[in-house]
């Protein structure tokens, strides 16, 4: 009898404690998280200047409308979508290159993976700011242009001009980043047992063969991962641009995330801009969505 | 081993050091340069480009330090970002550990939907409710607080979800054992659970001390009194002041890159185990 009480006694205690170990955390994401979720998609079916807030009217989906005929909003949505073409497929080669030349054990092999990851170790600001001093179109100042003048080629405007900024930013941007998926390869190497790459040279088969036929597909829930985080990462583009080229030369570095921001915070056009937010939310959670089903099908 | 097989093998050595050495060296070549310009007197950073001492600061001085710290008042800015930091950190790991513990080990109502609810929510991208939740911290009145940079961000569902993955793996009879000698849940989970879980602490501590330090768009929405700046955006508005001196620039990016270098070697292994680990459970 005292048995079976107590136990029903803990049981109580522990759902008591359950609601006193969640509810912070819950409220916290609930007023901070998906208020603002709501908030954005109500807003955006409103007239909402930022300086008359005695003056909401609603209008339904037209600021929806508008956005289909606004030129400025697909040219954002146009950079975003390129940048992240570019920038994913370059990053993620990129770090997997860098895994593999530090996934053998060899002395001093850790001081190789500190170097390649050491962009991580600064800021995107920082990384910003230094690369627009090295990108300077000027010979005389900028590092990278002085060395391409010094091997006879022209200087290249890298930021100032609209064909080159975006790129510019997509070289930077993978250069930094891929310390970080580097890791997270490392890691999936560790996963392939030894033991297949023995067989397969046993059998003759070459370096190249045992990258293509075992280390790819041993890889393949690790690509799959890594694809999906730089693509969301790549989707939020902002810093960059705003520090290295306030979305410029000709719009041609202003991304979904800056056209939110100049939309609402500097233009003030807050209904306007919620729009736009919502439409990122919804590219942002069918991209992760896919890729995570796609993920799933792989285990 | 025949002796063709071992000159082979040294072959493939010999190239693998050189081409680690090679593209390390290319790799880390931006930071060195911008290591290298900070100690350089200005007019000695643009000078002699092409030759290897544009990387090798020959007449080293802090000149370039000192005119940062007479510049700005760094000493305002790191206690500004250390305060946030320290703040969120001590909330964040209170709150999201005993929530991924409960549901990890609690058997509740609701538990399910909360899982879910978490899940779905981890790829929620910040920059999509940052107009509403700017208006939220507007109305709060708590624009140019500490309160708009630390309690909006407490909470976090990457960090539950790591708690509770860590939190899984601890054996039941352990907290029955405690549960028997009459601790009640709550006094298991401090007394019991939590010192053994240091790893899972230290990993989400560092991996959210890295975003906190380098967060950029928040700050930069919420905190617009220059006073209140956290460094990433002092860093950023020196850039754009009046005079520009590159070399005190660089000396700038130095200074507010010291304190993740100094948490990187203390914490380096737990901030790679949580890169590294977010790829296999993710």
């Amino acid at each position: 009898m005292s048995k079976t009480s107590s136990l029903s006694g803990r049981k109580r205690n522990e759902r008591v404690a359950a609601y006193l170990f969640t509810i912070p955390a819950m409220f916290l994401l609930c007023a901070f998280l998906v208020v603002p979720i709501l908030y954005t998609v109500y807003y955006s079916l409103f007239q909402y200047q930022i300086v008359r807030p005695d003056n909401i009217t609603f209008i339904g989906l037209q600021n929806y409308l508008k956005l289909f005929s606004d030129s400025d909003f697909w040219l954002a949505l146009r950079n975003t979508v390129y940048f992240t073409v570019l920038v994913v497929p370059f990053q993620c080669v990129l770090a997997l290159a860098l895994a593999m030349l530090v996934s053998s054990k060899f002395r001093g092999v850790a001081i190789f993976r500190t170097m390649y990851f050491s962009p991580q170790l600064t800021s995107m600001v920082v990384i910003s700011i230094l690369w627009t001093v090295l990108y300077n179109s000027n010979p005389n100042t900028g590092l990278i242009n002085s060395l391409l003048t010094s091997l006879g080629m022209e200087p290249i405007n890298f930021l100032s001009n609209s064909k080159t900024a975006m790129n510019s930013i997509i070289f930077m941007s993978g250069w930094q980043g891929a310390g970080y998926q580097m890791m997270i390869f490392l890691a999936g190497l560790q996963g392939i047992p030894r033991d297949q790459y023995e067989a397969a040279s046993v059998d003759g088969a070459n370096k190249v063969q045992q990258f293509l036929y075992i280390t790819l597909p041993g890889l393949k829930g690790t690509i799959k991962y890594v694809v999906m985080i730089t693509m969301i990462q790549a989707m939020k583009l902002f810093t960059q641009p705003y520090v290295m080229t306030q979305g410029g030369p000709k719009n041609s570095t202003k991304t979904l995330v800056y056209y939110i921001y100049t939309q609402g915070f500097q233009q003030g056009n807050f209904g306007y801009a919620c729009s736009v937010a919502a439409i990122f939310f919804v590219i942002v959670v069918i991209m992760s969505l896919s890729m995570k089903k796609l993920i799933a099908e792989t285990n | 081993m025949t002796k063709s097989m071992k000159t082979q093998n040294f072959l493939t050595k010999l190239l693998f050091y050189a081409g680690n050495i090679i593209i390390g060296i290319i790799f880390v070549s931006p930071l060195i340069w911008m290591i290298s310009a900070s100690l350089k007197p200005e007019a000695q950073i643009f000078a002699n480009m092409n030759s290897i001492t544009t990387f090798i600061p020959v007449h080293a001085s802090l000149d370039n330090f000192k005119e940062v710290f007479s510049r700005l008042d760094m000493l305002q800015v790191f206690k500004n970002t250390f305060v946030y930091i320290a703040l969120i950190l001590v909330l964040d790991l209170l709150l999201n550990s005993i929530c991924g513990y409960a549901l990890a080990k609690f058997d509740f109502k609701g538990k399910g939907l909360m899982l879910n609810f978490i899940v779905a929510l981890m790829v929620m991208p910040m920059e999509a409710i940052m107009l509403p939740l700017y208006i939220e911290m507007s109305q709060l009145g708590w624009v140019n607080t500490l309160a708009a940079l630390v309690i909006p961000f407490v909470a976090k569902c990457f960090s539950i979800y790591m708690f509770r993955q860590f939190f899984c793996d601890i054996p039941d009879e352990l907290l029955e054992a405690a549960a028997l000698d009459g601790a009640s849940p709550v006094r298991t989970f401090f007394t019991v659970v939590m010192p053994i879980s240091k790893t899972v602490y230290a990993t989400v501590f560092i991996l959210d001390f890295v975003a906190h330090w380098n967060d950029f768009m928040w700050p930069f929405l919420v905190m617009t009194g220059e006073s209140k700046r956290t460094i990433q955006l002092a860093i950023q508005v020196f850039f754009g002041t009046q005079p520009i001196h590159y070399s005190a620039i660089m000396a700038a990016l130095v200074v507010s890159a010291i304190p993740m270098l100094i948490m990187f070697i203390f914490m380096q292994k737990y901030y790679i185990e949580g890169i590294a680990s977010s790829g296999i459970k993710g």
